[in-house]
């Protein structure tokens, strides 16, 4: 087999490996088994990462603070040492054989299926995430509207989860995170748009084909990451998903020393590992959209590595943001309810207005391609998004206000 | 068909059991469940954007408010319906009109001749059609649904945190 | 009793379950939750003609739906902000008790 074939046999392995287990059943089970098979090839691959993704947290966070983190926790009951890295395996067994506490008064029903709807939005919001050349579990004309179709139901399951604990510390909690998750929508909706609007459709494995290019000999690659709108909208974009996912610095809604755990102070075992879970997918769910839309998916960065399995490419690339998750946590402080609630609505949605208007500049101006031409629309592309983030940014600054209590309960 | 049948019946018994609860946010929930019924319903049908739409924006938005303004006009802690005495009659008498109003449009329903199966648009609308169509044809109406959003917006807000503020 | 037949019965079906909503209950939110119904049986009626019909416009009944969507979440904002200022007054989302035109 010739190296590239060798390449592309590597980078089709998923697909060869599904297509013979599927192959020993009769006919008519072969599409349905595929689905199957796709589905929890997913879950379960998702669920590897956020176990992997705990202990990376677990020590990045330490490691930041100036202390080593857990690293004792080798394969329980042998003696094989893995310096931390058994702490998931451990962590999954306290929470499994956990009491499973439910307040008597709570709502039975609704206290039980919060987790549930919260995991499966989750899980289907993955489903349009395109993880290789060969790789994308449900091709759809509007995978963009999808999965943030998919990602409102997780808001619901919020509400579900505070109001069924009938207890009024996790009902105010839940009010306070739906009030966050609600804000940052606009700004995550808004900063997506651009990228819709340029590539002129929404599902998610054109516009990473529309990111297949490089110019200057292979060097730069055409992500849109890599262009002045594309850049501010990314920024919104990560800004909006630390939001959306609950992470610090905005993670008011389920921080220790502030209201217990909000909507999770009644839930603990295997449901608070539900929601914990839910939790770390929709920030890989986020972090993987983000790859697509603007980190090019799986292309590789140099025309010249291409021959590289695609799907490395896209986890190496997912990894970063995820790293970039841990980093930001371990390192900003947290915000207050009305200080972040205040930077949506005044900061982030109008510069994503602005950076729309900046696209279409962009776009307006794509054949301005002489030397001079080329800098004059960079230039002024970058004033259009850069003036107004100073202006708002300068004059919000010193005017945070004292706390109004509007509906004080 | 009897994937029809299966989703007209979400669709048709979660919206029965949502408007006879008394606890008005097991009512909205029963209702999200019917709505979720019927963006499967467009789904079946083959208009997946539409399908899309309507969960984000009924059960993503909608449902919000609903249960928001629950919380903020309840008058003990769960949110119910308070019976009157004159309640029986109301509802008797209401259910009786609705079902006789039923009864008259599928009794003409049931006797028209109606097209089979045939062949579905849905085939021929893609979603830049619809976005070019959107912004082609029905530019104007874009632009007045825009206006009134924003309208409403402001309106509601104005109207829920004007008045004398409660002393609570 | 082809599939249209079925669907056309499945909106009047919603659309009376939406109507006794609105008629038989005494809370002005579920009155408003009756009013989501009936939109909703009304773009399921719109969605059913575009499968089963043979529109000569294809993108008109998407279009439609998509506007009729849009109201109605608007609609839904301004009257649940129209009931909070009614509990403000009167302390109760009862309908029987907003019968007056002025506060």
């Amino acid at each position: 087999m010739s190296p590239t074939g060798v390449w592309d046999a590597i980078d089709r392995a998923p697909i060869i490996i599904r297509d013979a287990l599927v192959s020993f059943l009769p006919e008519a089970w072969r599409g349905l088994a595929n689905d199957v098979l796709v589905a929890a090839t997913v879950a379960i691959l998702f669920a590897t990462i956020f176990a992997l993704l705990t202990i990376l947290e677990r020590k990045g966070l330490a490691r930041i603070q100036n202390r080593p983190g857990p690293n004792r926790v080798g394969i329980p009951f042998t003696k094989i040492r893995l310096g931390g890295f058994g702490q998931p395996i451990a962590d999954a067994i306290k929470m499994i054989l956990k009491e499973d506490i439910v307040p008597t008064s709570a709502d039975k029903v609704l206290h039980f299926i919060a987790p549930v709807i919260l995991i499966l939005s989750t899980l289907l919001s993955l489903a349009v995430i395109p993880f290789g050349r060969h790789l994308l579990p449900l091709e759809l004309e509007a995978a963009v509207l999808y999965f943030f179709a998919a990602g409102a139901i997780s808001e619901l399951a919020v509400f579900t989860a505070g109001w069924g604990s009938h207890n009024k510390y996790s009902l105010v909690g839940a009010m306070r995170a739906l009030a966050q998750m609600l804000s940052y929508e606009l700004p995550l909706v808004l900063a997506i748009i651009p990228v819709v609007m340029l590539t002129g459709t929404l599902s998610t494995s054109a516009i990473v084909d529309a990111q297949g290019s490089w110019s200057l000999g292979g060097f730069i690659p055409s992500w849109h990451v890599l262009t002045p709108w594309g850049f501010a909208s990314f920024a919104i974009f990560v800004v909006a998903s630390f939001a959306e996912a609950n992470r610090s610095p905005f993670d008011l809604p389920e921080a220790e020393s502030e209201i217990i755990a909000g909507h999770l102070t009644e839930y603990s075992g295997f449901k608070y590992a539900l929601f914990f879970m839910a939790e770390y997918f929709g920030m890989c769910a986020l972090a993987g959209l983000g790859v697509t839309l603007f980190l090019g998916g799986w292309h590789a960065p140099f025309a010249a590595l291409e021959f590289l399995p695609s799907w490395f490419w896209f986890f190496a690339k997912l990894f970063m943001m995820l790293g970039l998750f841990i980093w930001v946590r371990g390192t900003l402080p947290r915000m207050r309810m009305d200080q972040l609630t205040r930077l949506a609505w005044k900061l982030m949605v109008p510069l994503s207005l602005c950076n729309l208007a900046n696209a279409a500049f962009w776009h307006l101006a794509a054949d301005w391609t002489s030397p001079g031409g080329l800098a004059l629309r960079w230039v002024i592309s970058i004033a259009i998004i850069a003036t107004p983030f100073l202006l708002l940014s300068r004059s919000l600054f010193g005017g945070l206000g004292p706390r109004t209590y509007r509906y004080a309960p | 068909m009897i994937l029809l049948a299966a989703i007209a019946f979400l669709i048709l018994a979660s919206a029965l059991v949502a408007v006879s609860r008394r606890n008005l946010i097991h009512a909205a929930l029963w209702l999200v469940v019917s709505w979720f019924g019927v963006a499967l319903f467009f789904l079946w049908a083959g208009a997946q954007f539409i399908g899309f739409v309507q969960v984000l924006v009924y059960v993503g938005a909608v449902s919000m408010i609903m249960l928001f303004a629950m919380l903020l006009t309840r008058q003990g802690r769960v949110p119910v319906e308070m019976l009157t005495l004159r309640a029986e009659k109301r509802i008797a008498s209401g259910v009786l009109l609705v079902s006789a109003v039923f009864g008259v449009i599928a009794g003409s329903i049931l006797g028209t001749d109606l097209p089979g199966e045939g062949t579905s648009a849905a085939t021929l609308v893609t979603l830049d059609r619809i976005g070019e169509s959107l912004m082609n044809d029905h530019a104007i109406a874009l632009l007045t649904m825009g206006a009134l959003l924003t309208a409403a917006l402001i309106g509601a807000v104005y109207i829920a945190s004007s008045g004398e503020e409660d002393a609570s | 009793m082809t599939p249209l037949h079925l669907c056309l019965l499945l909106s009047t079906g919603l659309f009376c379950l939406g109507l006794v909503a609105v008629l038989a209950r005494g809370n002005a939110i579920m009155v408003l939750l009756g009013v989501e119904l009936m939109l909703n049986a009304a773009n399921i009626n719109f969605i059913a003609f575009w499968r089963f019909g043979h529109p000569s416009n294809a993108t008109d009944a998407p279009i439609l739906v998509l506007f009729s969507i849009a109201i109605a979440a608007a609609e839904a904002a301004v009257g649940l902000a129209l009931v909070i200022a009614i509990y403000k007054h009167q302390r109760n989302v009862r309908m029987e008790d907003a019968t007056r035109l002025r506060g």
